[in-house]
């Protein structure tokens, strides 16, 4: 045997496929749409602060819903401040929170979920009836009692999001598994006596991976949703904060008068919406999973 | 004879683009004809281009495949210069397609007697009130028991036998002048086999129909077949008439073929023919065998060999053609038999009984439940260490629950099994990682039983890192070792199991087993996915690894004549119960139980001119009998009430051979 073949410790395979992933969802139109649009809202994100051209707090008492012009690009809104300077702002609360939460939902979702699929038994069917019985409410609904009860701050608000999205998670991701336990690899680990957590890990979770970063996409999206809607409701960013939610419920009574209040930031959390959507609909089909995830969702 | 091809192939030639722009061929040359009532064997490995041909013959090409040159004729008509409607009335009509699997070619909501009248319809413009008597008619040409009931049934409620047999009057529907056949009767039990080639071979007969079978058995062809065609990356490498072929090919890629299959009548281990078939567009300029000829010459690397004509009425393309006639029969050059040494009891069963069956909590709690009689019942057998167990049956007769049991997996209602004198307890969970350690399994698909997500390494991984707490360099080095082991190179370790062969996946999973240096091995149907090239290595590996490390084997396996090239004794099953079981001389040579005669006589061998006698029915049975004989419904040799009611009494033999029939020994 070739020494050299055995004291290579390099692991090119995993590397070598997000490439190549990555590179299949660049190639489909709406990956490459997508992927722009998410990338271009990070980069406004990082960088708004600097681009912004005016300060987002400071109210022009004589320039009050102003039409966009040559010094306003987008207006400005009922209190005298421009508008695009809180659109370019606005998104920073939603994709930190956001941003935070979601690898959290998937990472607990996602392990109870392989964990239920190869346990069975009746704390499956225990945990799952659970898992049914929290879908059944408006997702909205325990968001905001939660938010109320504990008054704001943007530690309870990305636990609770973790909390609430991952729930979902959990039943794709048993599903998921369900359809690996009862191959054979699975059996002979079984057989040769490897812990549960092993099996977990080594044989079950490299098998759903696709399926849980497919989930993880669309999570984000629905949860940047979720955080706009709470914003847009009073229970969010607490003003004078810039968000694009709380600044469409503060421009709707204006709406007919001064309609740019409203459409700069919807534009801006819906073409982000629609880019992580897109992203995750290339993702799943460059990982081969557009037909199985429409089964599940 | 003078009679016109129905379907003629002539210089036909399929490939696809490459990537570099070039047409890469995956059918070369290919020109074959079969004419009314003849039947021709299409005959090759995995990805010789068996299949496309078939597919090509309708006119119809997989997706991304183009025809280079070469012309598809039916009835004297170009294929594919015909309409798509033209050539979808021919297809399904005059040409009919039977395929491997019919039971997904069949519709799951529908009834079989809709099905038929849909095709009758289709294909003959016969009257709603008209299909129905000829549906039922068809059905009992394809001697289906009680067509009448069959039409009303669901394809799920039929056996895999019957579902084949509507899918054979389904091609009849449209009277057919000629029938493709696609791995007919694979996946089928050998008696089922049997029936189903008979007919189709009676049905040849009388409707005068041109048929071509396309099959990687060369036993189901010899049964089937006037003509013989092998395939060899993409080329007809043999073409002539199916004894000449089979007893002495002018070729040797059948040569060799013939060598690896493992022969009822020969108990030695088949000679494994290494290497693969270079890939489309990989071949040199020579003959594309020539890697894995054990006669090449430097001429057969230079010059591609053209069809020339070679004693016996064949077609060959081979330089030394007249060289390899001349040679002796196959069977010469194999290496000779061996026995493992026998020692003390490495594995025990005694009144093993397994039951599927779980009574729900409202039957249990009521008391109303009646458990239907157990699906494993009454196995008692014993290994000694460095020996090997055949376990032989046909679907269904338990011989993977009973691997299940032993490792754990599928705990027993009743009986005990131990290993080495001690008692294995009955689960998993509960067994103690040396035990665990001593006890492997081989499956029988790698595609399954290897984690597609997992290198090579990491799968050796587990059970170096599990039973004996190995990492890093340690732990690299020892897969090494194992993968030269099982005549795999270490370059393999980073690879995925989706970029090795079949044939190399199994050694990877033969590797992962004795990784772990176990004192028995469990083998489940370990070479049923190969190619028999292929399956002669796997067999030769285990049989090498088994004499080196001592080890002892249950084997499980529904084909006889492997069992019996590697085991050293045989239980044979039916519906959970053992029928027979002894030495492998002793129950392949007879007295026999009635089943094993069955079973025996059923076997296809390689060989033209014997027939298989078909005795019983094959009828499927869902459940075993409550009481008396297992085999009591279906048994040939029935005496009476006294199979229905009392179980059969073991009648001992020499060297512990023991047979349970109610016939006296001498009689059968």
């Amino acid at each position: 045997m070739s020494d050299a073949a055995i004291s290579s410790r390099v692991r090119p395979g995993r590397l070598r496929r997000a490439g190549a992933v990555l590179s299949d969802v660049m190639r489909r139109p709406s990956g490459a749409i997508g992927l722009t649009l998410v990338l271009l809202h990070l980069a406004v994100a990082l960088l708004s602060p600097w681009l912004a051209p005016y300060d987002y707090k400071i109210m022009l008492s004589d320039e009050i819903l102003v039409p966009p012009s040559a010094d306003h690009w987008l207006g400005t809104d009922a209190l005298g401040r421009d508008v695009l300077s809180r659109v370019l702002l606005g998104g920073r609360q939603a994709l930190l929170v956001c941003g935070i939460a979601t690898p959290l939902a998937i990472l607990w979702g996602g392990l109870l979920g392989i964990y239920l699929g190869l346990r069975g038994g009746w704390v499956d069917d225990v945990v799952m009836r659970l898992v049914d019985a929290v879908l059944s409410l408006p997702g909205i609904l325990p968001l905001m009692i939660v938010v109320v009860m504990f008054s704001g701050g943007n530690v309870v608000l990305i636990l609770t999001l973790a909390v609430l999205f991952g729930i979902p998670v959990i039943r794709v991701l048993r599903a998921a598994t369900h359809g690996v336990v009862a191959r054979d690899f699975v059996l002979a680990a079984r057989a040769r006596g490897h812990s549960r957590a092993n099996i977990m890990w080594r044989e079950l979770l490299p098998n759903v991976f696709d399926v849980l970063m497919v989930e993880g996409a669309m999570r984000l999206s629905w949860m940047l949703l979720s955080f706009s809607a709470l914003s847009f409701l009073g229970y969010g960013v607490a003003p004078p904060t810039p968000d694009w939610g709380q600044d469409v419920s503060e421009a709707r009574v204006y709406m007919s008068l001064a309609p740019w209040g409203v459409l700069g930031p919807m534009i801006a959390l819906s073409s982000l919406i629609v880019g992580v959507n897109l992203t995750a609909d290339a993702l799943a089909k460059a990982l081969g999973l557009d037909r199985a995830q429409k089964a599940v969702v | 004879m003078g009679l016109d091809p129905v379907i003629e192939l002539t210089e036909l030639s399929i490939g696809f683009t490459g990537r570099d722009g070039q047409d890469v061929p995956v059918l070369r040359d290919v020109s074959l004809a079969v004419r009314p009532g003849e039947s021709l064997g299409i005959v090759g490995e995995s990805g010789s281009g068996k299949s496309t041909v078939a597919l090509a013959a309708m006119g119809f090409l997989k997706h991304g495949l183009r025809r280079l040159t070469g012309q598809v004729r039916f009835d004297g008509r170009d294929m594919f210069a015909l309409s798509r409607q033209d050539r979808e009335a021919i297809r399904g009509g005059q040409l009919g397609l039977i395929p491997q699997n019919s039971g997904q070619a069949l519709t799951p909501t529908m009834r079989i007697g809709a099905q038929l009248c849909e095709a009758l319809r289709l294909h003959c413009n016969l009257a709603q009130s008209q299909c129905l008597p000829r549906a039922e008619a068809l059905l009992a040409q394809v001697r289906l028991p009680d067509p009448g009931a069959i039409m009303q049934r669901y394809p799920h409620q039929l056996s895999g036998g019957q579902q084949q047999r509507v899918a054979i009057a389904m091609a009849l529907a449209g009277e057919p002048r000629a029938l493709l056949l696609d791995e007919p009767t694979t996946g089928l039990d050998v008696t089922t086999q049997a029936h189903i080639l008979a007919l189709l071979r009676d049905l040849a007969v009388e409707r005068n129909m041109a048929m071509v079978f396309v099959s990687h058995d060369l036993g189901v062809i010899a049964h089937s077949c006037q003509r013989v065609a092998v395939m060899y990356a993409g080329e007809v490498v043999l073409d002539g008439p199916a004894q000449e072929v089979l007893k002495r090919p002018a070729h040797p890629y059948p040569r060799a073929l013939l060598s690896a299959i493992p022969r009822l009548c020969d108990a030695r281990l088949p000679r494994a023919l290494d290497g693969r078939p270079p890939a489309p567009g990989q071949g040199g300029a020579g003959c594309a065998f020539a890697d894995r000829c054990a006669m090449v010459q430097t001429g057969c690397r230079q010059v591609h060999p053209d069809l020339t004509r070679a004693p016996g009425g064949q077609t060959v393309r081979c330089l030394r053609a007249d060289e390899v006639v001349a040679l002796t029969p196959h069977a010469a050059d194999r290496p000779a038999l061996r026995h493992g040494p026998s020692g003390d009891v490495a594995l025990h069963l005694r009144d093993v009984a397994i039951c599927y069956h779980r009574p729900g909590l409202a039957a249990r709690l009521l008391g109303r439940d009646t458990p239907p009689p157990a699906t494993v019942d009454g196995i008692s057998l014993e290994v000694r260490a460095g020996q090997t167990l055949g376990l032989v049956g046909e679907s269904g007769s338990g011989k993977s629950t009973i691997l299940k049991a032993v490792a754990g997996l599928m705990p027993p209602l009743a009986g005990e099994i131990s290993a080495r004198g001690a008692v294995l307890p009955t689960q998993v969970r509960r067994r103690r990682p040396d035990t665990l350690r001593k006890i492997q399994m081989i499956f029988q698909n790698p595609d399954e039983s290897l984690n597609p997500r997992q290198t090579i390494e990491q799968i050796l991984a587990q059970p170096l890192r599990l039973y004996f707490g190995l990492e890093g360099v340690q732990l690299r080095e020892r897969a090494a070792e194992l993968l030269e082991t099982v005549r795999l190179g270490a370059h393999m370790l980073d690879r995925l199991p989706g970029q090795l062969s079949g044939g190399e996946k199994q050694r990877v999973a033969v590797a992962r087993a004795f990784a772990a240096e176990p004192d028995i091995v469990l083998c489940d149907e370990v070479t049923s996915a190969l190619d028999v090239s292929v399956q002669a290595a796997v067999l030769d590996l285990l049989d090498d690894l088994k004499r080196s490390k001592h080890t002892t084997y249950v084997f499980v396996s529904h084909d006889l004549a492997v069992v019996r090239a590697l085991a050293d004794q045989v239980a044979v099953l039916y519906q959970g119960r053992l029928c027979e079981a002894g030495p492998v001389e002793q129950v392949y040579s007879g007295p026999s139980h009635p089943y094993t005669a069955l079973l025996l006589n059923a076997v296809l061998e390689p060989v033209t001119g014997h027939a298989p006698h078909l005795e019983a029915e094959d009828v499927v049975e869902l459940s075993p009998p409550a009481s008396g004989c297992p085999f009591q419904r279906r048994c040939p040799r029935k005496l009476g009430r006294i199979c229905d009611t009392e179980s059969p009494p073991e009648q001992m033999g020499a060297d512990g051979h023991s047979i349970r029939c109610h016939i006296p020994r001498a009689e059968l």
